[in-house]
């Protein structure tokens, strides 16, 4: 579903990933793990297009397109998703419009027709259940005042009614409590599907004692310097990032 | 989304710039006291017109263009104005709309405005006025039968002379500023609404203002007279070729409430706003729009979509006379690239109990600069009264400046005055949020700029609020930045 090779990007002149590989099939939960400054969140911005990145080098194909000429919309339409680590406030939008916005451009996209406005409605109540919130979180404006946990529980809300090909979850976990810890990894797990895939990037491990991954990835100055499985993720957490660098060397 | 995308929200061609091929009848370009009296015969006009435009002319010979606005402009040449531009086949009387020159039906056509009555936009009667006249008013007799007149101006001063002399100058005096001083002395058409005691305005009124002759001002006067109990909702709208010189509109508004009556009067203003690159031509929108509560309880409601001209300077106000009166300002004034607008309200509580709100929405993009100043005075009489004040500021881009300058003047202490203000800025960050959902900038930005005006468009008359809509998209797009 996704290729990366040789990926090679950085903001302002300062150079970030230096040789990023990964392949993720359908299917797959990948967790991508690193200390700050690995280029964690890089590699979800460049996935997604922020302009505020510059690749210098490498390849990303995505269900056979060449990612990286596409506009952030229409990456976004071909199917990949990005929580967002910060989700931004929208004063004057509000949730439910912003999100019939983004389905109907989707659905644009496929060549239907926009969706019923009731149809629609039923969908997101149905939705909203996922992540625990009650209606009236569709009425206020696009996290606005919402709080952190809230912000994140958005994220996840609206991966579920766009119901993305390839979601990307950019430190999702953290600055949540282990309420909503359980309930955005509940929202998650209910997603998981044969035909879509998952990269969860994180700093700790607990998000995975939630939401199960098939591969572990631990990026390192730009680079993944080790793949496993969910094993070393734990071995990760015992030892410390320090260790795992130094024993590379 | 980057900086340059930004930037190419705000520069949308303008849709309206082209001029219409027709003959006028131009008077040559100058002002002295003979062009007033030439103006005042062109037009047939009765003795007391001429004496209210001499008055006028003389006083304003004595006046100072007033420099306080935060605006800036090359002087304007008084001298180099056509002030009189009308085309040459309007016949003096039409008996059927059907008679209007079809050049000039085919112009408003274009411009969305249809001047026949089975058309789109039933439901509302048009007054349609080309450069210094009206050519045209829709529904006339409809509304006649209700008992309201709906008419030129001209048609006014010669039909119904004694309501014309009873409150033409009875809100914004002749001395009441350079500008309005100016149009008093040379005026050539407007728009007159009468509606008599306990009477609902059976639709919908409007005036559509064109100017088509490059080098001429427009000057027009609209007059809006609301009986006891009686109701009236007005729409005015306008647009202007492009031209590389500046083009002065300096109109004089003025509208009267007596008992329980109310008059909402609604404003979607798209003149010429200049080369979006140099910044050159452009309307100079100088306005006098002033409305009085004199009956008690009575309502005047003033919404303003301001997007065009090269510079704004207007503030439609409210003198609340009557008790319990209440006067409102709803407005969003949109400026990109090199417009400049200095735009707001004023609100003077002279009757007990009297209420206003005041809702104001300034959006600057490019390089635009956009001031909301306002007056509230609450005068001694005034026991009892409150306002309400928000002034909102949205910020496209890192080169546009939006100030306030909010004057408020309380004398007495039963009156309650809150003012709140808040400016905020479209971020790169927000419009990438959007396009990572598969929203395009465009409709990001479309989105954002309706959130914010969202309180305002509530109050203008149900089609419009659409049209107001599209024409913010259309004028920002291209532009942010």
């Amino acid at each position: 579903m996704l290729i990366i090779k040789d990926l090679h990007a950085g903001i302002e002149g300062k150079r970030i990933l230096k040789g990023f590989y990964l392949t993720v099939n359908a299917g797959e939960v990948h967790a991508i793990m690193g200390p700050n400054g690995s280029g964690k969140s890089t590699l979800s911005k460049v996935l997604a297009g922020d302009s505020h990145y510059e690749v210098t080098k490498g390849e990303v194909m995505f269900q056979g397109k060449n990612l990286l000429e596409l506009e952030p919309e229409d990456r976004a339409l071909a199917g990949i998703f990005m929580a967002f680590q910060y989700p931004v406030e929208i004063p004057g939008v509000n949730n439910a419009s912003f999100l019939r916005m983004a389905y109907n451009a989707k659905r644009k996209y496929l060549g239907k027709q926009e969706a019923d406005p009731l149809e629609f409605n039923d969908l997101l109540k149905e939705k909203l259940k996922l992540v625990n919130m009650s209606d009236d979180f569709l009425n206020r404006s696009l996290n606005q005042g919402f709080s952190g946990g809230e912000k994140k529980r958005n994220e996840i809300f609206q991966m579920a009614v766009l119901d993305p090909t390839l979601a990307i979850l950019d430190e999702t976990d953290s600055g949540l409590d282990i309420d909503a810890l359980r309930e955005v990894a509940r929202g998650v797990n209910a997603l998981r599907r044969p035909d879509n895939a998952i990269i969860l990037i994180t700093h700790y491990q607990r998000l995975l004692d939630y939401v199960k991954p098939d591969f572990v990835h631990i990026l390192s100055d730009g680079r993944i310097i080790r793949s496993g499985d969910k094993e070393l993720a734990l071995l990760l957490e015992e030892k410390g990032y320090d260790f795992m660098e130094a024993s590379l060397k | 989304m980057s900086v340059k995308t930004i930037q190419e929200f705000a520069s949308k061609e303008y849709a309206y710039g082209f001029q219409t091929p027709i003959e006028a009848d131009v008077i040559a370009r100058g002002l002295t006291e003979d062009t007033v009296r030439q103006i005042s015969k062109r037009k047939n006009e009765a003795d007391f017109m001429l004496k209210f435009r001499l008055k006028a002319f003389r006083h304003w010979q004595k006046m100072k263009e007033p420099e306080w606005a935060n605006v800036e402009h090359a002087p304007i040449d008084y001298q180099d104005i056509i002030y009189y531009s009308a085309p040459k086949q309007a016949p003096k009387k039409l008996n059927s709309l059907d008679e209007v020159d079809p050049e000039l039906r085919k112009t408003f056509e274009k411009l969305g405005i249809p001047l026949m009555e089975q058309k789109k936009l039933a439901g509302v009667a048009v007054d349609a006025i080309f450069d210094s006249v009206s050519v045209a008013t829709s529904y006339k007799q409809k509304l006649r039968e209700a008992g309201v007149i709906f008419c030129s101006f001209s048609e006014a001063v010669a039909e119904h002379p004694e309501l014309v002399k009873k409150y033409m100058g009875s809100v914004v005096p002749y001395t009441d500023n350079f500008f309005a001083t100016l149009n008093s002395a040379v005026f050539s058409d407007g728009s007159f609404v009468y509606i008599p005691k306990n009477t609902l305005c059976p639709m919908e009124l409007s005036t559509y203002f064109r100017i088509n002759t490059e080098g001429s001002g427009q000057f027009e006067r609209t007059l809006i007279i609301c009986e006891d109990n009686s109701t009236v909702s007005y729409l005015e709208g306008c647009t202007a070729p492009k031209f590389d010189s500046n083009q002065l509109h300096a109109a004089v508004v003025e509208l009267v409430a007596l008992d329980n009556a109310e008059i909402k009067y609604s404003t979607v203003q798209n003149w010429y706003a200049g080369d979006p690159k140099t910044g050159k031509g452009g309307i100079y929108n100088f306005v006098t729009k002033r409305g009085k509560c004199l009956g008690k309880k009575s309502k005047i409601s003033w919404t303003q979509v301001e997007t065009g001209s090269a510079i704004t300077w207007k503030y439609p106000s409210c003198i609340l006379v009557g008790d319990d009166s209440v006067g409102e300002f709803y407005s969003v004034a949109l400026t990109s690239h090199f417009q400049q607008a200095d735009t707001g309200t004023k609100m003077i509580h002279i009757g007990k109990n009297t209420k206003s709100t005041i809702l104001s929405k300034g959006i600057s993009a490019g390089q635009a600069n956009n001031n909301y100043r306002g007056a509230v005075e609450i005068k001694k009489s005034a026991a009892g009264s409150r306002n309400f004040t928000q002034c909102d500021s949205l910020l496209i881009g890192s080169r546009c400046a939006a100030n306030t300058f909010p004057y408020i003047d309380v004398q007495n202490a039963s009156s309650q005055v809150e003012h709140e203000a808040s400016t905020s800025k479209v971020s790169d960050d927000q419009l990438f949020y959007f396009q990572q959902r598969g929203i395009s900038a465009e409709d990001a930005m479309g989105a954002i700029i309706n959130g914010f005006c969202k309180d305002v468009f509530r109050e203008l008359p149900g089609e419009f609020a659409v049209e107001a809509t599209q024409l913010l998209g259309l004028k920002l797009e291209g532009s942010v930045g």
